[in-house]
């Protein structure tokens, strides 16, 4: 007895909508790329779930690609921290407002 | 006992992102990030993608997870980071979105829906290397791009992290500020 895909997408969809509240609502900037990683990998849940359901190994391929994305945004997006932490002395998201009206 | 698997991977993946959100310090929001990958590999071994679940334990659990703890310790995260008042702009995105989402697998044909093709592909048959095949064939541009992104990112991240050599005096005091 195998799984319908409806379940692999319904995990997906929770663990997405965990991932927007968590940017939405946390204040510390390491916590908010952690959510965003919890949305990545909702998305590869829903790839490779559907690579399997079409039998078409595109969809592993593309999950391959979003891990490479990943590792660069996860490198670029740490170094952005390490910056703002060495002119803010913060992580807190209220502390930067210089862009804000 | 296909059930009983998924059951066991999806519960513990949905319970270790609410935690990744849930949890106050950031180095148990890392950890519990960290079994909700490993577990997230389970699941692809379950869906016959070896290779990802292979990726997924080196490139996530090993690389990026080691990577956010680097940085979590190097700043000193504090503890008391509280939530947001945002509260409400995330209750409007998401209650909706799941009311939707609800509505519309409650009106799908959910037993209806196609279970996965039976197993024909026997343990003969390798994914990994069905995945490189692909890859180098139909996918090679990409996988180019792929690797000239790579290279972006890190030139990015070493500049972007670079301390500042302006003047030499102030290195050290730099060093000081950085240190916690």
């Amino acid at each position: 007895m195998t799984i319908p895909i409806t379940y692999y997408l319904l995990l997906s969809a929770v663990v997405f909508l965990t991932g927007v509240i968590g940017v939405l609502i946390r204040r510390n900037i390491i916590a908010i790329l952690l959510s965003v990683e919890l949305m990545l990998n909702a998305t590869n849940i829903n790839f490779v779930a559907f690579s399997r359901h079409l039998e078409d190994l595109g969809g592993q391929v593309f999950v391959f690609f979003a891990l490479t994305v990943a590792a660069a945004e996860v490198a670029v997006g740490l170094a952005i921290i390490i910056a703002l932490h060495r002119s803010k002395e913060s992580i807190n998201l209220e502390d930067f407002k210089l862009l804000k009206w | 006992m296909a059930q009983l698997v998924f059951g066991y991977f999806a519960g513990v993946i949905a319970v270790t992102a609410m935690l990744v959100v849930a949890l106050k310090n950031p180095v148990y929001s890392v950890l519990s990030l960290l079994i909700m990958f490993f577990h997230v590999a389970g699941l692809y071994v379950t869906l016959h993608a070896e290779f990802l679940a292979a990726v997924q334990l080196i490139v996530y659990a090993g690389a990026i997870l080691v990577l956010y703890l680097f940085v979590v310790m190097l700043l000193n995260a504090k503890q008391d980071d509280r939530y947001h008042r945002q509260w409400r702009a995330a209750g409007f995105v998401c209650v909706p979105l799941l009311l939707e989402l609800l509505v519309l697998f409650a009106g799908g044909k959910m037993e209806s829906s196609p279970p996965f093709p039976a197993d024909q592909a026997g343990p003969g048959v390798d994914n990994a290397k069905a995945i490189g095949m692909t890859l180098f064939s139909t996918y090679l541009f990409p996988f180019e791009v792929a690797s000239l992104i790579l290279l972006v990112a890190m030139v990015g991240a070493i500049v972007l992290a670079k301390r500042d050599t302006g003047g030499g005096g102030h290195d050290a005091h730099k060093d000081n500020r950085l240190s916690p």
